[in-house]
């Protein structure tokens, strides 16, 4: 009938459309993936833009690491994403989920290193911690001092965990298990922490699935406040209460160093040296993937990998190293660029 | 005393005890209001308060982005540099270095500076959109090349914060972005009457930028407006199409009941539900392109819908069915009598409606989520199949970032939102005010 018919019709006016558009080459460069990478990659997208007028600006989306692969893994054709940033390595089951739709040559291209710092107010006293202290202040069950069995996690203050620590509640503001930040806050401090109790080492060779459930697992009591994505958010909260401890990139502490400062961890400060260097423990690398098939596809892409590994972008005194990228070390930072514009793929 | 001890006096101890009582209970009910009047009073000026706290905190942070500061430099445009060969050829004018001329006077200002280092500290004070200025200004006059003139210079963030006042001088150098030579250099150009904050034009003429000072909200704007457009030439005429049916030719069945319900219930589905929808059938099935205003119309106007399909009902509810009888009574046709007769009375009804569920849709940023439309988008959309972004995804990305001057810039674009939101639900209001007729 007439309903059916106008369904019909608009069914299919819709995915002519859909069509059309799949036909005729998309001509901007299409970018998923990781918030952490988010300021770095629109700020070389801009850049790019700007000096190439032949040229459109490349389009990035902020989806998250994990949300980022799985668009760029969706298949191959101009409707998919030609690069994924991300703030972690790309996981095994992401290549097989990218191989399954036929995504096999995928660029690794390392851009640089990230400091995780945990920050307070400017108006509380520094504080000395170690990974042990973070992952005794934050673990869901710890070894009982003495017989080493595990427990719930009893410490109220920091003086309960560590006596050269101040006697103020334990509060810590951090990222939700959606964000790559807190992958990689799990990954460098908390499993490093635990392997500081032997208890808890011996469990590695014994249990290893039991030994990731004690190293990683974050207490629910309500220490541990996921405080959202939005570091901004966080840094107020920490100016706010001079309590409390907050988990973020580096870049927004150098921002805000008029209002909160980084604590040492290990005895090293989180600063820009320390950070590139590799003495500060908490920091990782920063990666973006691009898709070899959709080269001289998409028009631009071999032109903004060279942008993106230019000098003047991750060099020491590149426009990202303004943006709070730490970059890698000048050796590396070569190699990384000529397998990048040799557009060498990742072995599987 | 107050005990009734014969018969005879009774009624009159009965009318004092009444009176007594009323005037006792008296005071208690009059506290009773006044107290109910008090409750109300200190609800309705906290909710004030909250307003009035709420747009304090935005405009006192937000108004500063609309004044941009400027520093005036001396410009030699030199030939040497803008087109050795003389040939005016315009690729070769695009591609000249015209940073090199911001440096140059920036030079010229302060001969003494020397270094490498305390040099970049020095060409960092104005922005890189100088460069640009230059290089359109001599794309349309080629005859500046060879003259000098005094040109005022966007600066850069750092700078326009400083001179906002907005970074605390007392703090230790290493705690700010701005260091103490170029504190220095600010203020001796301040001084020199170099410095000066214009009206911040770049805020609505350009897209999304990286750096502050060049970023602004009118590739948002242009993406709001394609996306409402959508939403508006989709959910307007369906919408207005489905109550007028249900409410003027449906029977009242069963099947009408349960589609009533049905709307009833959609007006109230959490918006990210119509995101995800609008990802598996427009993007995944149908095959549109993420990110589009298309998309994000066609989404927007699912949510739409049952707003304005309720408005319309009630709309036409409104309309006294003696006009219904009229018309039938005068030989009309059931479509003659609601065309000519019910839906114009309607219609002002209508529209309201439509306008407050647009002034939602404008104001929504979930459902874009899950389509791709939080994106870094510098190009201005110019169609529906553009990738582009709206306004409240834009606050919400440049609330992200790390930079301190984007903070008086996102609540710069939430004044331009609720503006927007302000003046969509003034004329909701003027079009009832004006049209509407009341029985």
């Amino acid at each position: 009938m007439l309903k059916q018919k106008l369904t019909l019709a608009v069914t299919t006016a819709l995915a002519l459309t859909g069509a059309a558009y799949a036909q005729s080459a998309r001509d901007y460069i299409s970018i998923v993936g990781s918030s952490t990478v988010y300021p770095f990659t629109t700020a070389v997208a801009e850049q790019f833009g700007k000096s190439n007028s032949s040229f459109k600006t490349p389009k990035v989306e902020s989806t998250g690491t994990g949300g980022g692969f799985k668009l760029f893994c969706g298949g191959v054709g101009v409707q998919h994403p030609d690069v994924s940033n991300a703030s972690r390595k790309i996981k095994k089951s992401e290549i097989e989920s990218c191989a399954k739709n036929g995504v096999t040559d995928i660029v690794e291209i390392v851009i640089g290193f990230d400091g995780i710092v945990l920050a307070t107010s400017k108006k509380s006293k520094p504080m000395a911690l170690t990974l042990k202290d973070i992952w005794l202040a934050l673990a869901k069950e710890v070894p009982e001092p003495g017989t080493g069995k595990l427990v719930t996690n009893p410490f109220k203050t920091w003086q309960d965990i560590n006596p050269d620590l101040p006697a103020k509640k334990i509060e810590v503001l951090g990222p939700p298990p959606t964000s790559g930040t807190r992958d990689a806050f799990v990954e460098l401090v908390m499993d490093h922490g635990c392997k500081e109790f032997p208890a808890v080492k011996d469990l590695e060779k014994a249990d290893e699935k039991q030994f990731k459930k004690v190293c990683q697992t974050i207490r629910e009591d309500g220490v541990f406040i996921e405080a959202g994505e939005n570091d901004n958010l966080i840094v107020q909260k920490l100016a706010a209460n001079p309590n409390a401890l907050g988990i973020f990139g580096f870049s927004f502490l150098e921002e805000n160093l008029d209002k909160i400062q980084g604590e040492t961890i290990n005895g090293v400060v989180p600063n820009f040296e320390n950070i590139a260097d590799g003495k500060y423990p908490v920091s990782r690398p920063l990666f973006i993937y691009v898709k070899k098939a959709h080269i001289g596809v998409i028009p631009g892409i071999k032109e903004f990998i060279a942008e993106f590994t230019s000098e003047k972008a991750v060099g020491d005194d590149g426009y990202l190293s303004k943006k709070g990228l730490i970059p890698l070390p000048a050796a590396k930072r070569k190699q990384a660029a000529a397998d990048a514009n040799s557009l060498k793929t990742m072995t599987p | 005393m107050n005990k009734p001890t014969s018969a005879a006096s009774a009624p009159a101890i009965l009318n004092r005890d009444i009176k007594t009582i009323v005037n006792a209970g008296l005071k208690r009910r009059h506290a009773a209001e006044t107290r109910f009047r008090w409750y109300g009073l200190i609800a309705v000026s906290l909710g004030l308060l909250f307003v009035v706290l709420m747009f304090g905190n935005i405009i006192s942070k937000g108004y500063p982005a609309f004044w941009q500061t400027y520093i005036q430099l001396p410009i030699k445009f030199d030939p040497a540099v803008i087109d050795p060969q003389g040939s005016r050829d315009p690729k070769t004018l695009e591609s000249a270095d015209y940073a090199a001329l911001v440096r140059a006077g920036m030079r010229q200002m302060f001969p003494k500076v020397e270094g490498r280092l305390e040099l970049r500290a020095l060409y960092g004070l104005v922005s890189s959109n100088a460069a640009l200025e230059l290089q359109s200004r001599v794309l349309q006059n080629p005859a500046l090349i060879g003259a000098e003139q005094e040109i005022w210079l966007l600066a850069s963030a750092d700078v326009d914060t400083l001179v906002k006042g907005n970074i605390d001088r007392s703090l230790d150098e290493t705690e700010r972005p701005i260091k103490d030579n170029q504190v220095g250099w600010v203020d001796k150009l301040k001084a020199a009457g170099k410095i000066e904050k214009q009206f911040n034009t770049i805020l609505f003429s350009s897209g999304d930028s990286r750096e502050p000072e060049m970023a602004g909200i009118r590739g948002a704007l242009m993406g709001s407006f394609y996306t409402l457009l959508v939403t508006f030439l989709l959910s307007f005429p369906i919408g207005v199409a489905t109550a007028v049916y249900l409410e003027e030719f449906a029977p009242k069945n069963r099947w009408t009941d349960i589609i009533e319900v049905n709307i009833n219930n959609l007006a109230a589905v959490p918006s990210i539900v119509f995101g995800l929808l609008g990802l598996a059938v427009f993007i995944n099935f149908f095959g549109l392109p993420r990110s589009a205003p298309l998309v994000g119309g066609l989404v927007l106007s699912l949510m739409t819908l049952p707003v304005i399909i309720i408005a319309g009902r009630a709309a036409l509810t409104s309309v006294p069915p003696s006009i219904r009888e009229a018309a039938l009574g005068m030989g009309a046709s059931k479509l003659q009598m609601v065309g000519h007769h019910v839906l114009p009375l309607a219609m002002p009804g209508m529209l309201t409606g439509s306008i407050i569920g647009m002034a939602r849709a404008l104001g929504e940023s979930a459902p874009l989520l899950m389509i791709g439309m939080v994106a870094f988008i510098v190009d201005v959309p110019k169609g529906l199949m553009d990738p582009a972004t709206v306004l409240p995804v834009q606050v919400y990305l440049w609330s992200d970032l790390p930079e301190r001057a984007f903070v008086e810039r996102t609540s710069a674009a939430i004044m331009v939102l609720l503006a927007f939101m302000i003046l969509m639900n003034g004329l909701a209001i003027l079009l009832r005010k004006r049209f509407e007729r009341r029985w």
